[in-house]
């Protein structure tokens, strides 16, 4: 277990310790130890069905949303369980923001009415109007998208292209400051120069954000991520720097999927 | 290229065979299909014969005055049905108030908790309630609503119609919630949403467009309603806009008219029947528009 700790030096944002993920009686997640540092993309490959999507949804409790499914083991957040039985799974989610496979722009929003959406659950902290547009633009800034939009923020976001509306969810997950983005597989329906753009995003973001990509796309997990877990039938196989991942895999398992002997 | 080859007296006699059944199934294609052109000409044939018959008997009566003048008495002529038309926009409110925020909450109930032991039966129930003949959902609102307080009311009709559009409202609110994408539950769920709120802010908003246009159909359907009307509102000759008393209504006064014996009064008659048709034919437009804006909106892949 001691092969999971990247950087011991450096304290995690998200410590993940022996967690179980079902789905009814299917065991999704098996026993995932696992380090998160802050500052830094890590990405999490591996063969589809593999658990790497259940585990990401473990880390905002998004997992739990699906009917019969079950979690074991801990996930703490800068140091506090986030399945503790005082925390609620609506105020983690706050603090973790998730980007989806498509694109989901709420149809009957605004642009800037989605990049505000989660600011209005914030309750007391919720900004005020003039606060709200300037978040707005600050995050559609952060997100490469403010130029495109900047003109039509009163719009639909359903007239943006697959690529923009991409952009539009991270600027949304983006605008309530979440100490982790959380991205499962964002270029997967998106066209390759829209896939460019996000991960030229992902790579900018990853001076200020915790980023964890779910990717089966092993090209992209080299080209931006800083470490790297490979997951195979709902384990853990191993993890490391991406460049010691790509170059020097430790596990042959790991060896096998990168140089594409299956998958 | 090759040189033609030239066909056998088998491979001919084969491809006229060939030409014989294609024509064979051209003739028989073309009769079915006039034979079903003819049946769906047939089914709105009823429709375009009672619009055409009440345009060439109501219209004649049509005027200003039947629109702003009360009824006149036997012998009087002139007048109109200005009471019976608000009566009917007044029953249309009440229904709605009762109907609506019950059938989109049943619909939401429905489509969001879609296995549970309660929504089933609830589902079950809505369905036998929708094909419950109209005259039993009057006698539930005189039981409950006309004999407690001894006497009819708009507020008793309006409930009854209410009661009637809560199962087709819930039906397709429950059919609209279920066509949003899951994904879009999960976006906000993912931002902090509540559960509730995310029921609310962003499912149901995304189906409203659906649920209007349900319930005006749904409304369109209540509109014309006479049975539920006949011992609740029960029709009121007189000016009334008070919801505790009886209340005039455009079908109960087309059937007290019809069935008189004055000719003056049968040709009001006429006119209350078409523009009590125009009035759901109006609706049923709206409701045509409110989703077309729904598709041209939802499309944009």
């Amino acid at each position: 277990m001691t092969r999971s700790l990247v950087v011991p030096e450096i304290m995690p944002r998200v410590r993940v310790s022996a967690l179980d993920a079902y789905f009814g009686s299917a065991h999704a997640v098996k026993g995932v130890s696992m380090r998160i540092v802050d500052r830094q993309v890590t990405a999490i490959i591996g063969p589809s069905g593999c658990g790497k999507s259940t585990f990401l949804r473990c880390l905002n409790r998004m997992h739990e949303t699906v009917p019969t499914a079950r979690v074991e083991g801990g996930v703490e957040l800068d140091g506090r369980d986030i399945y503790a039985r005082d925390v609620n799974a609506i105020a983690v989610r706050t603090h973790i923001g998730m980007v989806f496979q498509r694109p989901t722009p709420f149809p009957t929003m605004s642009i800037r009415d989605n990049v505000a959406a989660g600011l209005r659950v914030l309750g007391a902290a919720r900004p005020s109007r003039a606060q709200t547009d300037e978040i707005v633009e600050k995050s559609l800034v952060r997100a490469a998208l403010w130029n495109e939009v900047k003109d039509r923020l009163s719009t639909s976001a359903i007239g943006l292209s697959g690529g923009q509306q991409q952009r539009l969810c991270i600027a949304r997950a983006l605008a309530t400051e979440p100490r982790v983005l959380l991205l499962d597989e964002p270029t997967a329906s998106l066209d390759p120069l829209s896939t460019q753009a996000i991960e030229e995003l992902v790579y900018a973001l990853r001076r200020d954000t915790t980023i964890v990509i779910v990717t089966h796309n092993m090209q992209q997990a080299a080209r931006i991520s800083d470490s790297t877990a490979f997951f195979l039938n709902g384990e853990l196989v191993e993890m490391d720097t991406t460049n010691d991942i790509f170059t020097a895999p430790r596990d042959a398992r790991t060896e096998a999927y990168i140089t594409g002997r299956f998958g | 290229m090759a040189p033609p080859i030239r066909p056998t007296l088998r491979q001919r006699a084969f491809s006229e065979r060939t030409v014989r059944t294609l024509e064979r199934r051209r003739i028989v294609s073309g009769i079915m299909l006039g034979v079903l052109a003819g049946a769906a000409v047939l089914a709105v044939l009823p429709l375009i014969f009672i619009f055409g018959h009440l345009l060439a008997t109501g219209m004649s009566s049509l005027s200003w005055d039947f629109f702003t003048k009360m009824p006149k008495p036997v012998g009087e002529s002139g007048g109109g049905l200005a009471n019976a038309i608000v009566g009917t926009l007044i029953l249309i409110v009440i229904a709605s108030a009762f109907g609506l925020p019950v059938g989109v909450g049943a619909g939401l109930y429905l489509a969001e908790q879609k296995g549970s032991k309660l929504a089933n039966s609830v589902r079950f129930l809505s369905d036998v309630l929708n094909g419950l003949p109209s005259i039993v959902m009057g006698i539930f609102a005189w039981q409950f609503l006309v004999r407690p307080f001894g006497h009819f009311s708009a507020l008793a009709g309006g409930i009854a119609l209410g009661a009637m559009m809560i199962p087709m409202v819930a039906r397709t609110t429950e059919e609209m919630v279920g066509i949003v994408p899951v994904s879009l539950r999960e976006a906000a769920l993912a931002l902090g949403y509540p559960r509730w709120r995310t029921s609310i802010a962003v499912v149901l908003r995304t189906a409203s467009a659906g649920i209007v246009t349900g319930a005006l159909v749904a409304i369109a359907r209540i509109a014309g309603e006479t049975a539920p009307l006949l011992f609740t509102a029960f029709g009121n000759l007189f000016w009334s806009t008070s919801l505790k008393q009886p209340i005039a209504a455009l079908p109960l006064q087309v059937f007290s008219y019809a069935i008189s014996p004055y000719d003056a009064w049968h040709s009001l008659a006429w006119a209350g029947a078409l523009v009590l048709i125009a009035l759901i034919f109006i609706i049923s437009l709206i409701a045509r528009f409110a989703t077309r804006a729904r598709f041209a909106t939802g499309g944009g892949d």
